[in-house]
């Protein structure tokens, strides 16, 4: 086994065992946000290992500095560190999850071991993979539509934001 | 090399997990958090699949990032809308447990 998939194994059951405090932290919110934090730094890490450079840059960048100081944010200006509502007794809704995720984790594995191109060892990386410039040129040249369409996007979020926050003022 | 067979099998983890999140929690923000968790998956499988395809001969290099990107645009306005729907609702019910949004005015 390779240093890096070694890596790969400790930072993944990082991610799932901070997901799952996430998930089951029924008291305290904060600590809910701060394991998504290092759910999100460890999944950059994966990123990482898998070569994507701009992307864990901009996973670490966006997720853990911005989304979730905002989350940390509205849980500090509302007071809602005390989480008291815990989950109620849906226990039909609870094993139908459970099974649901269940089933689609076997026939991911199932799927997966039979598929050759997973089975064999990808191991040349093309010059520059993952970089900025090449993430860069194939944003402006081939995807550029998909940028605009992201702004527009973007300025939508603001102002619906905006609107829905503020107060009224009569 | 990864084992990319894992990698996938992370991802689908990760899914399930915030799919439990948002079916059992009823608090709002934590219910937000599970959504970005999930998208979070979708990347790694994105990344990974990527990592995969940038073997074969002649195949488009980073598209698979460039979603991850776009994805990640996404979320940060879900969540920006999201928390926003979150306040106003805050601010006239005093709670954000999602249970006691039931009414369409009061």
């Amino acid at each position: 086994m390779t240093v890096e998939a070694i890596l790969f194994y400790v930072f993944g059951i990082l991610a799932v065992v901070s997901a799952l405090g996430m998930v089951l932290n029924i008291r305290n919110t904060v600590a809910s946000a701060m394991s998504l934090v290092v759910t999100m730094v460890s999944l950059a890490a994966i990123f990482l290992l898998l070569e994507a450079y701009l992307v864990a840059v901009i996973q670490i960048m966006v997720y853990g500095g911005a989304i979730v100081v905002l989350f940390l944010f509205v849980v500090m200006l509302l007071n809602l560190s005390t989480d008291e509502f815990p989950p109620g007794k849906q226990r039909v809704v609870k094993l139908a999850v459970a099974v649901a995720g269940v089933a689609i984790l076997a026939q991911a594995l199932v799927a997966l071991d039979q598929n050759p191109l997973l089975a064999g060892q990808p191991e040349i990386v093309p010059e520059g993979f993952g970089g900025y410039r090449q993430i860069g040129l194939s944003l402006y040249t081939d995807y550029v539509l998909i940028v605009e369409m992201v702004s527009l996007l973007l300025l939508a979020a603001i102002v619906g934001a905006l609107i829905l926050a503020k107060r009224k003022i009569d | 090399m990864l084992p990319m067979n894992h990698v996938i099998a992370l991802s689908a983890i990760l899914f399930a997990i915030g799919v439990l999140g948002v079916a059992t929690r009823r608090n709002l923000i934590v219910m937000l958090m599970s959504i970005e968790l999930m998208l979070n998956a979708a990347n790694l499988a994105f990344v990974g699949f990527n990592r995969i395809w940038s073997q074969i001969e002649g195949a488009p290099a980073v598209d698979g990032q460039i979603f991850v990107l776009t994805v990640i645009a996404v979320a940060a306005a879900e969540v920006a809308v999201g928390l926003g729907i979150l306040l106003s609702m805050f601010r006239n019910r005093d709670s954000v447990n999602v249970e006691e949004a039931s009414l369409l005015k009061w």
